[in-house]
């Protein structure tokens, strides 16, 4: 039972405990309009965290994650136009998530079973994103439209409206805590999973495909699942994005739009849920930050700070300083 | 027989862009295994460097496409020593890395550069056929992609260099132990690659807006060709070229350049499901099967 407790005590344990109060406290200290900027960094969050499930845990790199999130969020923004009730939003937020998941396991299907893989799936997911966005990006005129509402070229879709719960619409705390129960709930599952038979699968994949084909895993099987499943989360965080912004356009389909969250992913700590959240959350409020000053720098800090890393601390800034932490406190014991 | 014409000519300007594009990529990736995410930047370097020194400095056009494709060369060069060097075991890490790299480049020549220099003027003018224009500098490219490739056929296929190179890329480990010196093999891969892209860059300069961002018009394309080209470098990237320009010029010609587009992913994405290993391995399939 000691030991167990031990176990549990871990740095990581303590920061997310202390996150989690964080956050529920928080919106007692600020006001509405800070607020909603969490529900923004939250959401930005579980696009991150989608990264570290099909990159950290399966070993898949997906470039294409902006692209998924971008299109979950046109499909919501399409259904909830389009019907014009409240209460239908939180219906449009699921089927978002299961088209998203379904066209990503399409995507996946052709990739993994057509024996696709390691930098080649980057390269087809990144393509993916390019077009996506060039199509998105010339529906100005007339003739796009779906289900009557106008795609709006590079203008996007504009007056996406809010989510309802039970009749009640969500103002600005009440989404602040939705977004955070989401990510909650998404951090719990992809944390948990680690610990399952299907988290042990994904690691086998990861460090040899080969060997655990031989082993009897269905390799491709495996990665069409877990590819889905990140499709629908980034979907699910563009869906947010979206309710958050009420818009969505193709620039936030972009190229750079996808690196930003690997770049957290990756220097986070690609294998470590919590490091992506810290991480996550600590980016979008400097940065939030650093855009109040206008600064051109953003990009180059941006490209210098990945290189670093992954030359300097491949495993990722926070989860190495968790290991590092861990390792410290045992020794004083 | 204009019709035909013109069919050929969208043709071969779109096979040459697309070779031309994919063979430095093509190359780093075949014999080093790394996909270089900067090279579009380093295609818009080239081109930079190619309008700064024709415009500024006056030097003749030429010349200055072949200066600024060995100045794109050497950054290359030194890119791969200071950092891409220590990415080889890795080279899922190094699409990052070269992302960074990427990025860095081209808002780095936005920031000292501005947002876009002085075009040079499309030379040579253009001939007429029928009562239809066609640009002569458009059909030099295809001379010129089809020369380069012949070039870089021969470099690694009939100098001690491509020998000493494709032993590495097949074994580095045997190559190593006769005392080939792989890591020298690979900078020269690295530099032969970046100069390639900036001579793309540099050929194609005065064809398009000369921008911080340009290296993206050129990334995808060049990537969909290694992806259906396969491990062979050359082989690969001249069939896949000539494949993927028949798909891109007549959807293009038909349904806009965004259709043209859409129909090279397609085509990747279907034709990497019917044979993974590319045109290429396609090529090897079939030569095994006869004999």
């Amino acid at each position: 039972m000691k030991d167990k407790s031990k176990a549990l005590l871990t740095s990581e344990n303590i920061i997310f405990v202390v996150l989690l109060l964080l956050g529920l406290v928080l919106p007692t200290f600020t006001n509405a309009y800070r607020l909603s900027q969490y529900s923004y960094y939250y959401s930005m969050t579980i696009l991150a965290l989608s990264i570290t499930l099909v990159w950290g845990y399966a070993g898949i790199f997906s470039f294409g994650q902006a692209a998924f999130m971008g299109l979950g969020a046109y499909i919501y923004g399409i259904l909830s136009i389009a019907a014009g009730r409240d209460g239908f939003n939180i219906f449009a937020l699921l089927i978002a998530v299961v088209i998203m998941m379904a066209l990503g396991a399409a995507l996946a299907y052709f990739m993994f079973y057509g024996g696709v893989n390691d930098v080649f799936v980057g390269l087809i997911t990144m393509c993916f994103g390019i077009a996506l966005q060039t199509f998105m990006g010339q529906t100005a005129g007339e003739e796009w439209q779906v289900l009557g509402v106008r795609l709006g070229g590079y203008n996007g879709l504009t007056g996406i409206p809010k989510i309802s719960l039970f009749g009640f619409k969500l103002g600005d705390v009440a989404f602040y805590f939705f977004t955070f129960i989401i990510l909650i709930l998404v951090y719990a599952a992809i944390r948990y999973s680690k610990i399952t038979n299907a988290g042990y699968s994904l690691t086998a994949i990861r460090e040899n495909r080969s060997r655990s084909e031989l082993f009897g895993f269905d390799v491709p099987k495996i990665q069409v699942i877990v590819f889905a499943i990140s499709t629908g989360l980034a979907a699910l965080a563009g869906v947010l994005y979206s309710v958050w912004g009420s818009y969505i356009a193709p620039d936030n389909l972009s190229m750079t739009q996808s690196t930003i969250p690997v770049v957290i992913v990756a220097s986070g700590g690609r294998k470590n849920p919590t490091a992506t959240v810290l991480f996550a959350i600590l980016y979008y409020f400097l940065s939030g930050k650093l855009a109040a000053s206008g600064s051109s720098l953003n990009y180059i800090i941006l490209g210098a700070i990945l290189i670093v890393v992954l030359l300097f601390i491949p495993e990722g800034l926070f989860s190495t300083l968790f290991s590092k932490m861990d390792k410290y406190i045992l020794r004083r014991a | 027989m204009i019709l035909v014409f013109r069919h050929l000519y969208l043709f071969l300007d779109s096979f040459s862009f697309l070779l031309l594009s994919a063979l430095g990529l093509s190359i780093i990736y075949g014999m080093m295994g790394i996909i270089n995410q900067a090279h579009g930047e380093f295609i818009m370097l080239g081109a930079y460097f190619t309008s700064l020194l024709s415009v500024a400095l006056h030097i003749p056009f030429i010349i200055s496409i072949f200066l600024g494709a060995i100045l794109t060369g050497f950054l290359g060069l030194l890119l791969d020593r200071t950092i891409i060097c220590r990415l080889y075991s890795r080279p899922l890490d190094s699409i990052v890395v070269t992302w960074g790299i990427s990025l860095i480049l081209s808002q780095g020549i936005r920031i000292i550069l501005g947002n876009s220099v002085e075009s040079i003027s499309t030379p040579l003018g253009s001939f007429t056929i029928g009562n239809e224009k066609f640009s002569t500098y458009r059909m030099v490219l295809v001379a010129v992609a089809v020369i380069t490739l012949m070039v870089v056929y021969y470099i690694f296929n009939h100098t001690e260099f491509g020998l000493k190179a494709r032993a590495t890329m097949q074994r580095s480990d045997i190559a190593k132990s006769l005392g080939v010196n792989t890591d020298k093999m690979y900078a020269a891969t690295f530099f032969i690659g970046s100069f390639l892209a900036g001579l793309t860059g540099g050929l194609y300069s005065p064809t398009m807006m000369v921008v911080p961002t340009m290296g993206t018009s050129f990334n995808m394309q060049a990537f969909v060709t290694v992806i259906v080209g396969g491990s062979n470098p050359i082989l690969g990237s001249f069939l896949s070229s000539a494949l993927l320009g028949i798909v891109n010029s007549e959807l293009s010609g038909w349904a806009g350049s965004f259709a043209g587009q859409i129909g090279l992913l397609i085509m990747a994405i279907i034709f990497i499901r019917i044979c993974p290993l590319g045109v290429s391995g396609l090529v090897d399939r079939l030569k095994a099967v006869r004999r």
